[in-house]
């Protein structure tokens, strides 16, 4: 703990760790000092100059250097001459800060003055007007005219696209360089900067695409004016007309707190619907950013209208070969029917979009009828997770001097990137981070150790690290001992493992690897150190604490099973292969937004209602049950995923729950050890977090959203308070021998990809690439951008080719979600078309 | 005495009959209303045709009566309704709820939206009552282009005009 300095700010007694800054001692005791671009999660600048204050400090006589008293015993104060910005300089012992004098008045003032001197004051057509710190201040502070020449304003371009997301307006900028520190500071994307000087800076963008960044959006919440708009909103609403409710992304493991902001609209027939998404402050999970694609992917949601990519709008039956709509109550009857008679040769297939309380059901039904159930995932280790994951109280937020961090396997920016974001950031905090990965990313520019391993020795990379902690010399080569030096003997240790280049079988045996590495180095069942996987979906974690696994080899379960009950996952578009198997069903059900190609043949199809329309709750990677709100209304032929399948319960005799979402966690908290003694009131509590953001001065953390809806709580791992666990064996590396003319090919993660969420946003698309693969250049005799043959599992896609040097040899990448079906590692043959 | 009372009141009337008559006959015939009447709203335009509106919804913020309702877009140089980047998509005033204050005209930065003089509003049914875009703005004046326009890039980049502060 740093010394804690005391010091005055308008009268008010503040007592502060040294190095705080003026503006966020003043904000503990409630004063808001004008800022536009200071911003407490970066670095002070004092570019702007609003946050001028009176700056006295104790005159200290140099004879005996004790303070020099004033007659009446009080210590005497000198004052500086001029005003000081309160956002650069430091707070100590005995200081006085005057913030409301007559002359900082009349510094903010000038300052006020001067920002508007070519500001073009289009408040009314401004989407930052309503929620706008210049506006704000201008009312608090600002001359009520300028004495500038109004001729002399500088007209400048008003609609200038930085990237396909971002506008510009560069009349309205008033060059606090927030945007730019955001992407070189927070999130290391340079890809914007500033050009020229003077009144001529201006914005622009380095990159091509234009503001080629996964955080973009984020510069539209910090920039104090309407400088910087996106696409999705830019005119859409004022922000006073709008509601606002809490939610939790659905696109990665990381579970960002969102808001919603809704209103009706006539656009829409008169219905309320959502104009945009906002960060909601929570600071152990995403603090004030969420990503673009948690920002602009929620489009799936709200389509509607009559083609095949719209939302189911009513339950669909199989009739003479044909789907047409029914009743619920007969849609119902028939799938409990369908269903029961099944019995045990039932198989349920669940995908990690679903809330715990719909998974809770499913599950109910599926263990009632005496069927299996199965997770639709190509990752595993969640079961490790639960035992040894973070422990209760873990904030990555956190980590720094004394931690270290493990990253294998693991593209973390695409697949995860606020996590990208959190484990720089604790880098910079004195973090040491260890990351392993077959090919170079982001996050080794922060790396301390890279360990570099082919495809395939993921685990064995993993054991051998901790051979070499054990001190067992024999194989480990320098890179692997200077790691296990560097993680010996520090307080924390994280593991963090990923996806990529691996299937089920090669996650299950590094999860397993991973998790006897902190079992035997002790990091295990205490804040701050455990098992973090980096899902692909939002509920992945909450569906294996639930005891759902995935299924080894599916389409040896879908041939022995006599009926199918799919819901919110799509085998048959992940994999055409498995049509055959599908179609030799007798009976399938499917649970699902969207008519998938699964559903195409199915003989019940129920339309699901998404998160946006509905509540329930969702258990992060972090193990942090989060609940979401119902942010619109929800239409009317379509039921909560739970409640479908409770009814599907009660038809077949099975018992269930459907009352509401609150009713099924309750239950599902008696049943499941892992959210013994939750329910849902605990779920929405909040406490007072820092920085202070989302009051009514938007200045000062932008327009994020305070958290008044719920932090969640992070479960304990069974390793916490439980029996200590015990180290596993690594599954055996499955063998791929690779005929001749075969090549190994192994899938990696991207953010964008073809997945059902974000096809239906189109803002998006200009983002998301073509089916590619990637390879070394030399590998096979083409250039960049050629099209190849990729033949895979007995099919034939045309692909782009992408060549990289950065990429081992002898592998072929191929992105998951894109049109190629590659669960895991598998021999393919290419051929240059 | 009671005499003398009646006949000061039969005088009464019979100046009264010599005296011009208050009434009109509405609606054959209307009286004038005062200068700064408020009566029904309309939508105004520029010169060339374009509407004054922008679509910022002040009007409907300053609303006591949260009568009006705007929704707003995008303008761009082949379709466009309004100078600068936003017009009002949608408009809609609804007179059962309005209570002629007024406070939306002097919220409209642009001078868009002003009460007039027609105080003859009925309705049939309360859909009726919500006016829209359609009822709402002006014919185009002579010489202007109806809205939306194709215009020049580069020329309607201002949404507010410059104004000059009211002279009564």
């Amino acid at each position: 703990m740093s010394k804690l300095v005391t010091l005055t700010i308008d009268d008010k007694q503040v007592t502060v760790p040294e190095g705080t800054v003026i503006v966020d001692a003043a904000k503990k005791v409630g004063i808001d000092i004008p800022v536009f671009c200071y911003h407490p999660k970066m670095e002070p600048v004092g570019m702007c100059r609003m946050c001028l204050v009176d700056v006295g400090r104790p005159v200290i006589d140099r004879a005996t250097g004790q303070p020099v008293l004033e007659p009446d015993g009080s210590p005497k104060v000198q004052f500086g001459p001029k005003l000081e910005t309160a956002c650069t300089t430091l707070v100590s012992e005995g200081m006085v800060v005057v913030g409301m004098s007559e002359k900082v008045k009349a510094g903010r003032k000038d300052v006020l003055e001067f920002l508007l001197t070519s500001h073009p004051l289009d408040c009314p057509v401004c989407d930052k007007g309503g929620e706008c710190p210049l506006q704000n201040l201008t009312m608090g502070f600002g001359p009520g005219e300028s004495r500038f020449l109004y001729d002399e304003k500088m007209h400048l371009a008003k609609h200038v696209p930085l990237g396909d997301l971002i506008f510009l307006d560069r009349e309205r900028c008033i060059q606090c360089g927030r945007c730019v520190r955001f992407q070189s500071e927070v999130v290391d994307d340079p890809v914007i900067g500033f050009y020229n000087r003077g009144r001529k800076l201006e914005i622009r963008t380095y990159s091509d695409p234009g503001f080629d960044s996964y955080f973009s959006g984020n510069t539209s919440d910090i920039c104090p004016v309407g400088a910087l708009t996106t696409v999705d909103f830019r005119f859409g609403a004022r922000p006073w007309e709008m509601r606002t409710t809490a939610s939790i992304c659905t696109h990665c493991a990381v579970g960002c707190n969102l808001a919603f902001n809704v209103r009706r609209e006539a656009k829409a027939g008169g219905d309320i619907v959502i104009k945009r998404a906002m960060p909601r402050q929570n600071e152990q999970v995403n603090e004030l950013w969420i990503c673009d694609k948690g920002r602009f992917g929620y489009h799936f949601a709200e389509s509607g209208g009559a083609s095949p990519l719209e939302r189911l709008a009513q339950p669909l039956v199989r009739r003479g070969g044909e789907l047409q709509p029914a009743s619920w109550d007969e849609a119902l009857r028939l799938a409990a029917e369908g269903l029961h008679q099944a019995g045990r040769e039932l198989l349920a297939l669940v995908g990690g979009r679903l809330s715990n309380e719909d998974l809770f059901n499913i599950q109910a039904l599926a263990q009632g009828l005496g069927g299996k159930i199965g997770l639709d995932t190509y990752m595993a280790g969640g079961d490790l997770v639960s035992q040894v994951g973070l422990g209760q109280g873990s904030n990555l937020g956190d980590l720094g001097q004394g931690s270290a961090i493990l990253v294998v396997a693991c593209d973390l920016e695409e697949e995860a990137p606020i996590w990208w974001l959190r484990l720089k950031r604790a880098v910079e905090r004195g973090a040491s981070l260890i990351v392993a990965n077959p090919r170079p990313t982001k996050l080794e520019r922060y790396a301390a150790h890279i360990l570099r391993y082919g495809y395939g020795s993921e685990a064995a990379t993993v054991a051998a690290l901790l051979d070499a902690i054990d001190g067992k010399q024999n194989a480990a080569n320098s890179g692997i001992k200077a790691a296990a030096e560097a993680i010996t003997g520090l307080g924390n240790l994280v593991v963090v493992y990923g996806s990529e280049g691996l299937g089920l079988q090669g996650s299950q045996a590094l999860a397993q690897a991973c998790a006897n590495l902190l079992i035997a180095t002790g990091h295990f069942g205490q804040p701050n150190n455990g098992l973090l996987a980096v899902w692909p979906h939002a509920n992945d974690q909450g569906a294996w604490e639930m005891g759902l696994r995935p299924l080894p080899d599916l389409p040896a379960a879908l041939q022995a099973a006599k009926a199918l009950y799919v819901a919110a996952s799509d085998p048959l578009g992940d994999d055409p292969a498995l049509a055959e198997a599908l179609r030799a069903l007798p009976f399938v059900v499917v649970q699902d937004l969207f008519l998938t190609e699964t559903a195409r043949l199915a003989n019940v199809v129920l339309p699901a209602l998404p998160f946006t329309e509905r509540d329930g709750s969702f258990t992060s990677g972090e193990r942090r049950v989060q609940r979401y709100y119902p942010a619109v209304l929800a239409r009317p032929d379509a039921r909560p995923d739970y409640a479908i399948s409770g009814e599907i319960c009660k038809r077949a005799g099975v018992e269930a729950e459907i009352s509401s979402a609150a009713g099924v966690f309750a239950r599902l908290a008696e049943k499941v050890p892992a959210y013994q003694g939750l329910n849902y009131r605990m779920l929405a509590q909040t406490a007072e977090q820092w920085p202070i953001v989302g009051r009514p001065d938007v200045y000062y953390g932008g327009t994020a959203y305070e958290n008044t809806q719920g932090l969640g709580v992070q479960v304990k791992p069974g390793a916490q308070d439980g029996p200590p666990p015990a180290r596993g064996a690594l599954g055996a590396a499955p063998a791929l021998p690779l005929q001749a003319g075969e090549r190994l090919a192994v899938p990696v993660t991207r953010l964008y990809d073809h997945g059902s969420t974000i096809a239906h946003t189109g803002l998006l698309h200009a983002r998301t690439p073509a089916p590619y693969v990637a390879l070394h250049p030399g590998e096979l005799p083409a250039s960049d951008g050629a099209e190849v043959q990729l033949s895979l599992g007995g099919q034939v896609f045309t692909v782009t080719l992408r060549l990289d040097e950065a990429l081992p040899a002898g592998v072929v990448l191929v992105p998951r979600s894109l049109g190629l079906p590659l669960r895991g590692p598998q021999a393919v043959e290419l051929k240059v078309k | 005495m009671f005499l003398i009372e009646l006949a000061r009141g039969m005088g009464t009337t019979l100046r009264m009959l010599f005296e011009k008559p208050v009434t009109i006959q509405y609606p054959e015939e209307k009286r004038p209303v005062h200068t700064r009447f408020k009566g029904r709203h309309s939508l105004h335009r520029y010169e060339n045709g374009l509407e004054k509106c922008i679509g910022c919804a002040l009007c409907a913020a300053a609303c006591p009566a949260d009568a009006i309702f705007v929704e707003s877009s995008e303008n761009t140089d082949e379709q466009r309704f309004s100078p600068g980047e936003r017009y009002a998509s949608t408009y809609e005033i609804n007179f059962l709820r309005c209570i002629f204050c007024g406070y939306c005209e002097d919220a409209c930065p642009t001078e868009a939206i002003v009460l007039g003089d027609n105080y003859e509003l009925t309705f049939s049914d309360r859909r009726e009552a919500i006016y829209g875009k359609d009822r709402l703005l002006v014919p185009v004046p002579p010489g202007g282009q109806p809205t939306p326009q194709q215009t020049e890039p580069g020329v309607f980049t201002r949404s507010i005009p410059v104004m000059e502060n009211p002279k009564d």
